[in-house]
């Protein structure tokens, strides 16, 4: 398909620009012609019609979850509802600006003190903070608040453990704060190696990042005994709440002995993922820790909310402004929409389907894990390997029968991997036309596994050339070819 | 409300093939003493009820009615009807990161034009997909620039922001990096005294483009200055100023960073945003995110991929460039489609009548008494002014329905006086009058 500057027309334009309110001063006087660019930037030149027709366009060549079923595992791509759409559309929460004075936006800030609480209840944590804005900020701030409570000690302490099955934001995070990153192993069931655990976790120790249930969508059973070992050498335990999805409203991090955590109200609370994001990350942490949340901090005295922008012992600003508050909207209205037996009833059926699916898919694919699953699973694609199929050409032709692909090649202590994640809003017909799907591609690989590898056969475009484009960049377009 | 689509006879079939009697059992490896724990949530609303009082909650931020002469970082332009039509078209918010991309080249193809449409804004050689903020770009850039260079310094002038500066303030202790701060709010950046510090030793110098404080200066100089000692120089920079502004490449620039709100992005109270960054083909491996490249397909046809995956924190882990993952897609999107609808001559419009707005504004208080030029300029959409008593002036606007801007008390102490103010192609003769007549009155 064209690109809108191949499109583009001189001359052609929409009508966005309302005519000057003042009387007009020559340019140079406001701008010294110095200052001035030479050339115009080369944006497109479209009417508006013709730009319409370009974007739905492009809408028709993307996939999304109302398109349909996208069971990409560790994203928890659920129904994202409508209602959170007309919410946030709300000329209320709109069109405010982000330092008006706290008198005229007392409403969006008893939202968001709201969703704090209601965060805090539901990980079993002290306090929140809203600022991050996704799940790997959240992960910065959690190192930053982590950083800063030792630094408090006079502790310097400079490692961070991460499990082998770890996310790659985990230690990426860890990282910029200084960090040095060290693996921790994990066992022939899918858990924490704690003996490796013990080896390496010391005074030098700041925390242990651990998602559960894993990466594996395997439940940590030992967590206790992992809080223990972490906490009796002083260091602090950090949880990816990622997967919070598996245990909603069944089990709270707090309660597992979790000093800090991180949520995805992408994932969790149902925000769009916007082709990428914006989602947002907030933060949670134990009492000891509240003082280090980032700011600003949002304050209640009485009936009155306001913004408090300084704190000592805060790690200070992550942003300009305030968080992705359009995205906080509607994870509030996710929060209010479900009381607690709801709670309860997503990760429910969300760890329903995922067990579910897994028994449809067992006979025809090995599996890594012989052990319950929470609300994912890994499957391994080294059978289909040995017969000539890798894991890349099943997610490839899954796209031929309308179903995104689950992850593939992570996490990567699974060999061929793809973890599978169907969420709770998916129906028994959807999660048994996927298995009947991927039985069939495992049948087509015994019998022509060439048919397999030239996938997608039905997408807008064949497989495309990932190495290429590396190689040879080209990451705009030029008038020139291009 | 619940969002789930099964009936209890799903449930009871779906169990019996995983062969377990209760659901509760699936539950096993949750220890006893944490499993469903009390839950002090309030009852679940239904879809009307939920209505109903966000529409309370809404209607209790009355910013929203106010006339907008509030800039400083978050700017009220008018948005075609047709950006947010387009992008709230399911198949683009409903989906995640191009993974697959021969299942989404829609957002891929999007993302590249973008890229494109960022280089043409700010004259550098390549773009990446989206950052979170202007904010939090800028501390990327500082990164890239440490890649680069390091001398495990930086500065940055204090005419930027003090809500950047504070947030690099953040993440460089975090990062044990000292940032300092050099020269003064007001005016340009004097080559001069930036000497010793360079000599000193520093990976990036940051300026901004308009500066806090609305003014635009040519930072050519700087950029030779900074090259001279091996440093790079950051160019925060408002994307519609770049319709008519020098371009950051053309002074110079290694890194242009930014938000890109202005490009149809609601305020919603300062967030979700766009956190833009361009730099030169010498850097382009030390980028942070997401970046999108053409390539072909098995037939040979074009499409596009996410690339340059091996600086990511899915490849490099601890080594990774950023530890982005989930950026602001969406945002970028709206941008793109705001850009395509304003075209190569309606940016340029836009942009003049917002020059022209913020000049008639700035001309007409500067000539009420009391009140004096904070900033020689040239400026673009914002403006400080020194008033007798800014605060007192904010408060009687805001009693005649006006945000007439910040009182930079704010920000710096010895701007006490002043107030910031910014006047964009959304408010009309009226509103412009309106504004001088109420302070007309207390001058
Ligand atoms: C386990 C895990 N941790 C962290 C992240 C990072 O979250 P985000 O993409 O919101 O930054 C992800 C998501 O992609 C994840 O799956």
């Amino acid at each position: 398909m064209k690109l809108s500057f191949e499109k583009s027309v001189a001359g052609r334009r929409g009508n966005f620009v309302p005519p000057l309110a003042v009387p007009a001063v020559p340019l140079d006087e406001l701008l010294p012609a110095a200052l001035q660019r030479a050339t115009p930037a080369a944006l497109p030149e479209l009417a508006e019609p013709e730009v319409v027709r370009h974007f739905v366009a492009l809408s028709r060549r993307n996939f999304g979850v109302d398109v349909g079923f996208y069971p990409l595992g560790s994203c928890t791509m659920k129904f994202n509802p409508k209602i959170n759409e007309r919410v946030a559309a709300l000329p209320g929460f709109l069109d405010v600006h982000p330092l008006a004075p706290a008198e005229t936006v007392q409403g969006v800030l008893q939202l968001l003190h709201e969703t704090e609480r209601l965060l805090s209840t539901i990980c079993g944590m002290a306090a929140f903070s809203l600022v991050p804005a996704a799940g790997a900020h959240g992960e910065l701030a959690g190192m930053m608040v982590i950083q800063a409570h030792h630094r408090a000690q006079g502790a310097g302490r400079r490692k961070v453990l991460v499990p082998d099955g770890a996310h790659g934001t985990n230690p990426a995070s860890a990282a910029l704060c200084g960090f040095e990153v060290v693996e921790v192993a994990s066992n022939p069931a899918g858990g924490v190696d704690l003996d490796d655990l013990r080896r390496k976790v010391d005074t030098a120790t700041a925390a242990l990042m651990l998602t559960n249930p894993n990466t594996l969508g395997l439940f940590e059973d030992r967590i206790l005994e992992v809080a223990s070992i972490v906490h009796e050498a002083g260091a602090l335990l950090y949880y990816d709440g990622a997967n919070l999805n598996g245990i909603l409203g069944r089990a709270r991090p707090g309660d597992m002995g979790f000093d800090v955590v991180h949520v995805n109200v992408h994932k969790t609370f149902s925000t769009p993922h916007g082709g990428g994001g914006p989602g947002a990350g907030p933060v949670g942490v134990a009492a000891h820790l509240v003082d280090h949340l980032p700011l600003p901090r949002i304050v209640r005295d009485g009936d009155v909310f306001r913004l408090e922008g300084t704190a000592p012992r805060s790690i200070g600003k992550l942003l300009a402004f305030h968080g992705n508050i359009g995205v906080l909207v509607r994870a509030w209205c996710y929060l209010r929409a479900h009381g607690p037996e709801q709670l309860r009833a997503i990760s429910g059926d969300a760890v329903l389907n995922a067990n579910y699916l897994r028994e449809l898919l067992r006979g025809a694919f090995e599996v890594p894990y012989e052990r319950r699953v929470m609300h994912e699973f890994a499957l391994s694609g080294r059978r289909q390997k040995a017969a000539g199929s890798s894991t890349l050409d099943i997610a490839k032709r899954l796209i031929d029968f309308g179903f995104h692909p689950p992850t593939i090649y992570w996490p990567l202590v699974v060999e061929e991997c793809m973890l599978i994640e169907p969420v709770e809003t998916e129906t028994k017909e959807t999660l048994d036309a996927f298995a009947a799907a991927m039985l069939q591609i495992a049948e087509e690989i015994r019998v022509n596994p060439e048919f397999v590898h030239a996938a997608p056969h039905t997408a807008p475009v064949k497989r495309l050339d990932e190495v290429r484009a590396a190689r040879q960049l080209d990451l705009r377009w030029r008038a020139t070819g291009g | 409300m619940s969002y789930q689509s099964h009936g209890p006879d799903d449930r009871a079939a779906m169990l019996a093939r995983i062969g377990v009697d209760r659901l509760d059992d699936l539950f096993a490896d949750l220890p006893a003493s944490l499993r469903n724990p009390p839950l002090e949530v309030p009852p679940g609303l239904t879809e009307p009820e939920l209505l109903r009082l966000a529409g309370r909650l809404a209607a209790r931020n009355s910013a929203a009615d106010l006339i907008c002469f509030l800039g400083a970082g978050a700017y009220d332009h008018y948005i075609p009807a047709a950006v947010g039509e387009l992008a709230g078209r399911a198949e683009f918010y409903t989906g995640y990161t191009p993974y697959q991309p021969e299942m989404t080249q829609g957002m891929l193809q999007a993302i590249y034009e973008y890229q494109t449409m960022i280089c043409e804004l700010t004259g550098l050689d390549v773009s990446n997909a989206s950052l979170y903020d202007g904010a939090s770009a800028v501390w990327e850039a500082l990164l890239m620039s440490e890649r680069h260079v390091h001398q495990g310094r930086f500065l940055v002038s204090r005419s930027v922001s003090p809500l950047v500066r504070a947030t690099l303030r953040a993440y460089a202790s975090a990062a044990d990096f000292p940032v300092a701060e050099v020269g003064d709010p007001l005016g340009a950046l004097d080559p001069a005294r930036l000497e010793a510090e360079l000599a000193a030793g520093a990976s990036a110098l940051v300026v901004a483009l308009p500066t806090a404080y609305g003014e635009l200066h040519d930072a050519t100089a700087l950029a030779e200055l900074c090259h001279r000692h091996r440093a790079l120089l950051v160019v925060i920079a408002n994307p519609l100023a770049l319709a008519l502004v020098k371009t950051p490449a053309e002074m110079g620039a290694d890194i242009c960073v930014g938000d890109g709100q202005p490009l149809g992005i609601p305020l919603q109270f300062g967030g979700p945003f766009l956190g833009f960054l361009a730099t030169t083909n010498a850097l382009v491996r030390k980028m942070p995110g997401r970046i999108v490249g053409a390539t072909v397909d098995a037939d040979g046809q074009r499409g596009f991929v996410l690339t340059l995956q091996a600086r990511e924190q899915h490849i490099r882990r601890e080594k990774a460039t950023s530890n982005v993952c989930t950026n602001q897609a969406l945002m970028a999107l709206r941008a793109t489609i705001y850009l395509t609808l304003l075209g190569r001559q309606g940016l340029r419009e836009l942009a003049t009548v917002n020059l022209q707005h913020a000049g008639w504004l700035r001309r007409r208080l500067l000539a009420l008494p009391g009140v004096s030029a904070l900033g020689e300029g040239p400026h673009f959409h914002e403006f400080a002014i020194r008033v007798p008593d800014a605060r007192g002036w904010h408060q009687a606007a805001l009693q005649a329905g006006y945000l007439a801007g910040l009182p930079l008390a704010e920000w710096e102490p010895e701007l006490a006086d002043g107030l910031l103010l910014c006047a964009t192609e959304q408010r009309t003769r009226a509103e412009l009058e309106g504004l001088v007549a109420v302070w007309e009155e207390l001058a």
